[in-house]
């Protein structure tokens, strides 16, 4: 236990007083006011410096968008409705640069992904919040937050040196379904795992705020524990598990070195999760590992794909956002 | 369990299998919860396999060689350490000073809202585009220190041309404290970067520390005459420095771990010397970590890759028990 | 303690026998022995904190509810223990019916506030012709017959509480508990309340906890007065120490005690 330092009276106002002569020797009446004025402006400037950060953000990506878009081997209506995603060609022209097929890449693993973590991250925080004792409460939270704190790099690994062989084993020599050494599953199942503290820590907060007064109600009525839990809290606690789902599925959106290290890098329009695809975020990754120059053609075009993926998950955590607020249960 | 007290017709009630409806799903979501343990015990194991026999002294001292047996990732280690130095260095006083500022100082009114917004939907970017923006900003500083820009053309700034290239200069004239800009791929664009990335994190951790400070220590202060600057600094501080320390750590292992903004900003994947100076070329532990991976050789992609993840983990490790421990031992029960 | 009138004459819905509650190794309420009657009002009066909203719970077994709650004795509902091996608390709840001291309804719409016991309990019938007849029988179909699909949390606390009348009405229990059902309420609406258990006694029996004296003698048939023991004071448990028709206790009280609470030289 630590002790609060107290202040003695006596030690403020010999502070007071003693500011007073210092300042008093510059002749300003004000003495105090002033340093606590430029402290108080000091701490502001931090706050607006964030502020400064997503102005930051918005110039650099689309400052060099609409760079971009100057060329004359790129059209914005190409880029957004294109399907083939060829940037390395030799005459690269609009027909190369048709981002549907990343989008199509991310979004397929983004869903994957979401269909795995959403559901398992839901029934953990049900199980964390109306099942677990104390006790288990005290050992397994803790080891999701573990699982959320793994650098992406390492889920990369995992999924290349454990999840694909897995898959192959499976599907192929098990099946005789065709699983392509990177893959767009692969990659799912790991993102998902790594996605699901999120959901299950976002929707765990929501259930617990459900005051218990509703709970002892629907107990009252002859309710089952699992009744309560579904029938009362869940839909209580709405807002807060939707606004979880839709914060890990962006979460999935932005994620980088894992569907780097196991999607491969093929754009294609496919709805094949056992083939290779290339996302956003590792179309960026490869150029940057490639080391293109600033001013090159594809050296720009990470700022067109970046902006992309910028305003998709832009608009997915303000409507995270209008969710919570909207429809945030008033439960008293 | 399934005996009742009675029925009468109209309720059907159904009890016998409401019941064990609900014990089938008990187990049901006992394994959900339990998925993910499976799943980190699996990745753990698997690394510790591949990567555990790989542990020698050469991979701390030795930098990325052709020869597997050769190989270590000494400037990745050195690397690390030394921008996470930076990087708390940096966003200590942004981060710390802007949480200050919006729990104890800040009006509600409008500008205040859009900061707190603004934070919100900071925490939220990819940390890819942090990367760009880091590239964009800090490493090429909008190209506005090449040859041919106008901002040299106007000022005849002396730069030197090339991949070196750039405005060095000593700040105020004092050697030592050289500058050079843009910042290129060197460890302070790096710890830039970061320090952006990881600003909403350490915002939030230290304003929830800071509103954990009881009410009641503020009156007392106010009541005593005290300014806010006095409050702030003699009382509330100290109570909440522990909870932002923890969360600054937090924050920190964050961004240990990070790979994808310092590729995109520049950081390089072999570096075979250790930086000498803040201004110095740099690589970190996940950056080699992932060009071992896409390496052909399994020795690199499958068991070096392992043995550099292990000692990742083990850093990340010793930072969260870190701030674990700072958390249990300072936090003061009201 | 029985009640000193001829209990033959008067059907008994409940009987505790040697009824006590541990809250883990904390005894709340030792040795209560109780009889409550069909078609009655009884009231649970006491100091704060003596165990009456424990007793009140242990008649559906909501106790529970609490993991290190202990029960000790018997309480026969209808002439079976409840508390015997091999019954399961849920199925007791549905016939006792039971309204909170801050009223509670759910977040959902009026009708299903009131059609959510029904439906858990799979009601074969027809739910709109039961949600209306709970509504009526609460006072209350009259003031949002026209907004069944509006929100439950919108109505006033008045409101809300025979809502939550309502809700527990439509399982058709045949008693219904109400721990101080009209203290979070305002005078106006607490006449309500009262009015409203007048009339429910006829066809339910009814048991009710509060600390308001003046609501226990106007309303009440019995009056079960619960105070601290005192012979061990500190360990603050729990006993019955009077328990009788309510006129006669509150204008004759046999113990000392009783009439020292009611009088209110303590409590």
């Amino acid at each position: 236990m630590q002790e609060v330092k107290r202040v003695s009276v006596r030690e403020i106002v010999a502070e007071r007083k003693s500011k007073k002569k210092l300042f008093g020797l510059f002749k300003l009446s004000r003495g105090k006011s002033v340093w606590e004025n430029i402290i108080a402006v000091g701490l502001f400037a931090c706050s607006v410096f964030s502020v400064l950060v997503t102005l930051g953000i918005i110039i650099t990506l689309f400052s060099e968008t609409i760079n971009f878009f100057s060329r004359p081997e790129v059209n914005l209506w190409d880029f957004l409705t294109g399907t083939n995603w060829s940037p390395l060609s030799s005459s690269p022209g609009p027909e190369n640069f048709g981002v549907r097929p990343l989008i199509r890449g991310t979004l397929m693993i983004a869903f994957i992904s979401g269909a795995i973590a959403l559901p398992i991250g839901l029934g953990s925080a049900i199980y964390l919040s109306e099942y677990a004792s104390e006790k288990a409460r005290k050992v397994l939270k803790p080891a999701l937050e573990v699982l959320a704190g793994i650098p992406t790099v390492v889920y990369g690994y995992f999924a290349i040196s454990f999840i694909t062989p897995l898959l192959q084993r499976v599907l192929e020599d098990g099946l005789g379904i065709n699983v392509s050494f990177f893959n767009a599953l692969s990659a799912s199942v790991v993102v998902g795992v790594m996605i699901i503290p999120m959901v299950a820590s976002i929707s765990e907060d929501a259930m617990r705020a459900v005051p218990r007064s509703l709970r002892e109600g629907a107990y009252a009525l002859g309710a089952t524990k699992f009744e309560v839990a579904t029938k009362v809290v869940v839909p209580a606690a709405l807002s807060g598990i939707i606004a979880a789902f839709i914060l890990a599925i962006s979460r999935a959106i932005g994620e980088t070195m894992a569907v780097t290290i196991a999607a491969g890098a093929t754009p294609r329009m496919t709805l094949n999760p056992l083939e290779s695809v290339q996302t956003m975020t590792s179309f960026i990754v490869q150029v940057s590992f490639g080391d293109a120059p600033s001013g090159s053609i594809n050296g720009q075009a990470i700022y067109a794909v970046g902006a992309t993926l910028f305003v998709i998950t832009f608009l997915m955590n303000i409507i995270s956002d209008i969710v919570l607020r909207r429809f945030r249960e008033v439960y008293e | 369990m399934t005996a009742s007290v009675e029925t009468n017709g109209d309720f059907k009630e159904n009890l016998g299998f409401r019941q064990k409806l609900g014990r089938f799903f008990n187990v049901l979501l006992l394994i959900c919860t339990l998925v993910g343990l499976v799943v980190l015990t699996a990745l753990l194991v698997d690394v510790a396999l591949e990567g555990g026999s790989w542990i020698r002294p050469q991979l701390f001292t030795n930098y990325h060689s052709r020869f597997p047996e050769k190989a270590g990732m000494k400037s990745g280690i050195v690397g690390s350490l030394i921008l996470i130095g930076l990087t708390g260095l940096f966003s200590f006083p942004i981060g710390v000073g802007a949480a200050i500022y919006l729990e104890e100082y800040a009006p509600k009114n409008w500008l205040t809202n859009f900061i707190n917004i603004n934070i919100n939907n900071l925490s939220g970017v990819p940390s890819i585009v942090y990367g760009m923006l880091g590239l964009t900003v800090f490493g090429r500083m909008f190209g506005l220190f090449e040859p041919d820009s106008w901002l040299v053309k106007a000022f005849n700034i002396p730069v030197a041309a090339g991949m070196q290239g750039g405005w060095q200069f000593d700040l105020f004239g004092i050697p030592g404290l050289a500058i050079q800009l843009p910042f290129g791929r060197s460890l302070v664009a790096g710890a830039m970067t970061m320090t952006l990335l990881i600003l909403p994190v350490v915002i939030i951790a230290s304003r929830e520390a800071i509103r954990a400070v009881p009410p009641s220590i503020r009156e007392a202060a106010y009541g005593l005459g005290a300014t806010r600057w006095q409050t702030v600094s003699t009382q509330v501080l100290p109570v909440a420095v522990p909870g932002i320390l923890t969360g600054m750590i937090l924050a920190l292992s964050r961004a240990v771990g990070e790979t994808a903004p310092l590729l995109i900003m520049g950081a390089f994947t072999y570096v075979p010397f250790l930086p000498e100076s803040v201004w110095d070329q740099f690589t970190t532990m996940p950056i080699q970590i992932y060009n071992w991976i896409t390496l052909p050789q399994e020795d690199y992609r499958i068991h070096l890759a392992a043995a550099g993840i292990i000692v990742l983990l083990a850093v990340l490790l010793s930072l969260n028990t870190i701030a674990v421990y700072l958390r249990n031992k300072f936090q003061v029960k009201w | 303690m029985l009640a000193d009138q001829n209990s033959n004459n008067h059907d008994i819905v409940f009987t505790t026998k040697q009824l006590s509650v541990y809250y883990g190794k904390q005894l709340a309420i030792r040795d209560i022995d109780l009889e409550i009657q069909r078609h009655k009002i009884t009231a649970i009066i006491g100091p704060s904190g003596c165990g009456k909203s424990t007793l009140l719970r242990s008649f559906n077994r909501m106790n529970e509810l609490i993991p290190t709650a202990r029960v000790e004795g018997k309480v026969y509902y209808n002439e079976k223990n409840i508390y015997a091996e091999g019954i399961d608390p849920v199925s007791i709840r549905r016939h006792i019916g039971m309204v909170f001291q801050k009223p509670n309804p759910f977040p959902k719409s009026i009708y299903d506030n009131v059609a959510f016991g029904a439906r858990i309990n799979k009601y074969q019938g027809n739910m709109d012709e039961l949600v209306e007849r709970s509504l009526r029988q609460a006072a209350l179909w009259d003031e949002v017959k026209d907004k069944l699909k509006d929100g439950g949390l919108a109505l006033s606390g008045g409101q809300q509480q025979r809502l939550c009348i309502a809700r527990a009405l439509a399982t058709e229990p045949d008693v219904i508990l109400m721990d101080e059902p009209a203290s979070a309420l305002d005078p106006i609406a607490t006449l309500r309340i009262e009015e409203l258990m007048e009339k429910l006694k006829q066809n339910y029996t009814i048991i009710v906890v509060t600390h308001n004296m003046q609501q226990a003698s106007r309303v009440s048939d019995m009056t079960a007065f619960l105070s601290i023991d005192r012979s061990s004071p500190e360990a603050r448990i729990g006993i019955l120490v009077e328990y009788g028709v309510t006129q006669r206790m509150f204008i004759k009280p046999e113990k000392q005690e009783t009439e020292d609470y009611i009088t209110g030289r303590f409590g």
